[in-house]
């Protein structure tokens, strides 16, 4: 067989040296790290706004940037075999945590997710979003892929556990995530078309099945997104007015601080998980693109540093962090417009808070890492 | 082999690789085409809504007209009053909001009930008043601990304050808040923005003057209802104000001349039907009604006996007693019946030809012989027995008709009640009878069916003393625009009544100065030095004495005795006041109604007088 060099880039040794300066030594990627920082910008100049031009939550959210960022610095500094080898152990601690925020865990929401700890109270699941493609990736790069059925068969279990014990807090939006970041290493590690069919269907089958497993307010939920004028002043409100929100943006928008959707209180949630209605109002479909246009930029930073990767695990792991960052960007803006039920998940690096903010931040890190430490010689 | 391995893998990840970017290609088009539906093909559909959502136009209320007396004394003024009222959509849970309110400031159960009253019939977003008529303590108190409840507010608002409260009452009616029924019968949009509407009296009769034209105003609005800005306005036509007739001195001077006693007087200007004095005895306070009354309120003045709800001047019915003598005289001789000089001899009783009933008179040895004169001035029973016989029970009623009696007198005041003017159509179509002869005797000295309001006394009196004239009584003299100063005055409506014979009035009129000036008047004892009167007294019976029984006021039950009545009007040379006064279980007419009058006419024509003694 005859090897084309492109085909072999992947296996050139890489040294370490060529590329001098801070950026080296500190394992930072740069067009990934100005990606984040450009949409992380932009969401706080939209936070302002969305905010009530409350300049105190501005800050605190550029804190926790800032805190989340220096947390991705410290993960890029880790070589991918200490993060290989420390999957198995991530994930079992994560699956006791699990377990121990349904039993001893506090209520919040009508939900049980977080655990104190004393000094932090800290989420689980969202560690779990993290030790799922670990695990799933150290599990598989084990052996030769495409997997054989006995190995997928195992993988299958070890999401679907972490993903019923989230779901059984409720939190419907993270094991959504969860289940969505192992599913994407399976699929990323060639599992056949085939199966990927079958396991469509079968899903399609299940559906009425997941109606009589979901919660009240779940049902209501998906009830309202199929139509959400039936109850305009109730379940309906933030659909209808998230998008009139959006709609009456037009192609400039209202302009900055002047949505009167959000800046008079009719967008509920506003800046949370409605804050894209708060772009595509105030700057209009012009802001929407430039929005998509940066996380499509980041995204596809991300799966190039996937192909790049010099192994399985690096590989499998670099490409379901990006597919799940994208998964946040679809869900949330789905529901925004109004494409898909009401769930759950933040606008990736934009929404007010500090939990998922941790968690993608910590991703990227990962990211860097595969990018950024390079063997001179394949395994 | 490893290597082979390896790239195998590596081309099969890059595979997936692409397709997953694919993928995320086409969902991100899905997105932004799904953003262009939204934003360039139904924007413009989005932008009425959200247009919609924060432009309200509200109501602006115009501010309700006052009231002044003749000499311009306000009658009807609006208060700045503080209120505390709840939006119920904004707060949690009412009863524990209440009860937390409670510890701040004080709340009654007369509060509760209003509330939970008005509740039922607002709106969820519409704020319910929970307290009003702060004081400005209560007001400083509320603000230290406003933030503790959201959805609670201090609401500052014109109330209707009546500062002479139950000197008016009876005149002035009251406002009260618009109710459901008021709402069937108004322009709903002019109400818009309004509270209160008049509920009876000239509140009610001027009702569209005093309130005025709702002005409008469109506002932003944020998600809570809240205004945010002003983006423009068309501001309201505030209600007219009323000046009435009415002398508030001369209303008081009334009031205190019937001491305890209840009963009404109405004092007219012959001259044009001009109402100066209205009163009803008791009245009781409007304020109380203003907020809403209280149950506990209501239900002390619905059960209390002397009834100060009933607005006695207006729709009490009376029988007239000899009040009517000198109408029935004035029909006598206009008719033909009589001559000034026709004698009839007294015994003390009448019969009936071919019956031997004994219709008595009430001076038990009679008053011997009568003429038209003497009959009036001593009262005489059996002289108006013999002519309402011979007049016959029709003739009477056509003749009386004119005076306005046994029809509502067309007052600028709501309710009013008819009277009755018996007559053979009448009793064939009310009761089903025949008319019997008897009857019309009794109708002769103004008892049987016949019934009379004190309104309507007054106001058939004033024709009396005018020479003919039947003005149709009105309490409001005219309404002046407080913008524009233009003034609307409410025309007099004269009714003149035919006269057969001039002399025949002056005759009357003559009998009833003798009343007050002559020697056996029954009223003489009201003669005054500096004008003179006339009048005629009455007596109504509210207890049948029995044929044979003596009527005895001492020994009878205060409620069963007879009603005063006096009616009176002066100067006689040129009759500037005419009044009527009936007083409730108060014996014989001269001795406790015809003081009453006398003291309305003493405040009304001597003016720079002191303030009439009692009884004097």
């Amino acid at each position: 067989m005859n090897y084309s060099p492109r085909q072999l880039g992947n296996l050139t040794p890489t040294n370490p040296n060529r590329r001098q300066g801070l950026l080296a030594v500190f394992h930072i990627d740069l067009p990934l790290l100005a990606g984040l920082l450009l949409l992380s910008g932009f969401g706080l100049i939209v936070l302002y706004s969305a905010s009530g031009e409350n300049l105190a939550q501005v800050e605190r959210q550029a804190i926790r940037i800032v805190l989340a960022l220096a947390i991705m610095l410290a993960i890029a500094q880790v070589n991918p075999t200490t993060l290989r080898r420390w999957s198995p152990w991530l994930y079992a601690v994560g699956l006791v945590m699990l377990i121990a925020v349904l039993v001893f865990g506090q209520v919040g929401k009508g939900a049980q997710r977080w655990l104190d700890l004393g000094i932090v109270r800290f989420q689980p699941s969202e560690m779990v979003k993290l030790a799922v493609p670990l695990m799933i990736a150290w599990y598989l790069a084990e052996k030769r892929l495409p997997p054989s059925w006995q190995r997928l068969s195992i993988a299958a279990v070890l999401i679907v556990v972490p993903v019923l014990l989230i779901a059984k807090q409720p939190d419907l939006g993270t094991s959504l995530l969860v289940a969505s970041a192992g599913v994407f290493v399976l699929f990323l590690a060639g599992i056949s078309w085939r199966l990927i069919g079958a396991l469509m269907v079968a899903g399609a089958a299940a559906a009425p099945a997941a109606w009589y497993l979901m919660r009240d307010y779940q049902r209501q939920r998906v009830l309202t997104f199929l139509d959400p004028e039936k109850d305009p002043l109730g379940a309906g409100y933030h659909i209808i007015q998230s998008k009139i929100a959006i709609g009456s943006g037009g192609l400039y928008g209202k302009g900055w601080l002047n949505g009167t959707q959000s800046q008079l209180d009719f967008l509920p949630e506003r800046h949370t998980d409605f804050i894209f209605a708060v772009l595509a109002e105030e700057f209009g479909l012009t802001g929407v693109l430039m929005l998509l246009a940066l996380y499509l930029f980041i995204i596809a930073r991300g799966l190039y540093i996937a192909t790049r990767a010099q192994d399985t695990f690096a590989r499998l792991l670099a490409g379901s962090m990006t597919l799940v960052f994208f998964v946040y960007l679809f869900v949330n803006t789905g529901m925004v417009t109004g494409l898909l039920p009401v769930v759950g998940v933040p606008l990736p690096l934009v929404s007010y808070g500090g939990t998922s903010l941790v968690t993608l931040m910590a991703g990227f890190g990962m990211l860097m890492s595969i990018h950024t430490h390079r063997r001179l010689l394949p395994t | 082999m490893l290597l082979k391995d390896t790239i195998r893998e590596n081309q099969a990840f890059l595979t997936r690789a692409i397709v997953a970017g694919l993928l995320v290609m086409v969902a991100v088009a899905m997105l932004a085409w799904r953003m262009v539906q939204l934003q360039v093909i139904d924007h413009e559909h989005f932008t009425t809504l959200s247009r919609e959502n924060r432009v309200k136009v509200l109501p602006l209320p115009p501010t309700r007209g006052l009231i002044y007396d003749r000499k311009g004394v306000l009658l009807a003024q609006n208060r700045p009053a503080y209120s505390l009222e709840i939006t119920p959509e904004q707060v949690g849970d009412l009863e524990t909001t209440i009860a937390e309110l409670g510890r701040v400031i004080e709340i009654d159960e007369e509060d509760l009930e209003r509330f939970w009253l008005l509740r039922k019939r607002k709106r969820r977003f519409d704020s319910v008043p929970i307290r009003v008529n702060l004081s400005q303590d209560e007001t400083a108190q509320f603000a230290v601990h406003r933030h503790r409840f959201p959805g609670v507010d201090i609401k500052a608002q014109l109330l209707r304050h009546y500062p002479h409260d139950v000197k008016t009452t009876h005149v002035l009616g009251y406002v009260g808040r618009v109710s459901q029924r008021d709402l069937e019968q108004i322009d709903v949009s002019n109400y818009s923005g309004t509270s209160h509407i008049g509920k009876n009296g000239v509140e009610k009769t001027y009702e569209s003057a005093l309130h005025g034209v709702v002005g409008l105003e469109q506002v932003e609005v944020n998600a809570a209802g809240r205004k945010v800005r002003t983006l423009e306005q068309s501001p309201p036509e505030p209600g007219v104000d009323v000046h009435l007739h009415l002398d508030i001195g001369l209303q008081e001077v009334a009031m205190k001349a019937f001491g305890d006693n209840n009963g009404a007087a109405v004092a007219i200007n012959p001259k044009d039907g001009a109402v100066l004095a209205f009163v009803s005895q008791p009245g009781y306070d409007p304020n109380l009604f203003v907020e809403g009354i209280s149950t506990k309120n209501y239900k002390a003045l619905q059960e209390n006996d002397s009834r100060p709800l009933y607005n006695r001047a207006l729709r009490g019915q009376y029988p007239p007693g000899s009040t009517v003598k000198p109408f029935m005289g004035l029909a006598g001789l206009e008719r033909n019946a009589i001559q000034y000089d026709s004698s009839v001899y007294c015994p003390g009783f009448f019969r009936l030809p071919g019956n031997t009933h004994r219709y008595r008179d009430w001076k038990k040895g009679g008053h011997g012989s009568m003429d038209i004169e003497s009959a009036i001035v001593q009262s005489c029973d059996v002289f108006f027995y013999k002519l309402a016989y011979e007049l016959g029970v029709d003739r009477i009623h056509d003749f009386l008709a004119h005076f306005g009696f046994g029809s509502r007198t067309g007052i600028d005041l709501t309710g009013e009640s008819t009277g009755l003017l018996p007559s053979r159509e009448w009793k064939r179509r009310a009761r089903r009878q025949p008319w019997y002869p008897g009857e019309t005797l009794i109708i002769g000295i103004g008892q049987g069916y016949f019934l009379t309001t004190p309104l309507q006394l007054a106001a058939a009196t004033a024709a009396i003393a005018n020479n003919g004239t039947f003005f149709t009584p009105h309490v409001v003299d005219y309404l002046r625009s407080r913008e524009t100063g233009e003034i609307n005055p409410i025309p007099a409506s004269p009714h003149p009544i035919p006269i057969g014979f001039q002399q025949n009035w002056e005759d009357v009129r003559n009998g009833m100065l003798k009343v007050v000036e002559g020697a056996r008047g029954t009223a003489k004892r009201i003669r005054s030095d500096k004008y003179r009167i006339a009048g005629k007294t009455g007596t109504a019976q509210v207890f049948t004495v029995a044929q044979d029984a003596e009527y005895d006021e001492e020994t009878l039950e205060k409620k069963l005795r007879d009603h005063a009545l006096f009616i009176a009007y002066a100067p006689i040379e040129d009759p500037q006041i005419a009044v009527a006064v009936v007083v409730e279980n108060g014996g014989h007419g001269g001795s406790v109604a015809a003081p009453i009058a006398r003291a309305i006419m003493d405040a009304y024509l001597l003016p720079e007088a002191p303030p009439p003694e009692e009884g004097s």
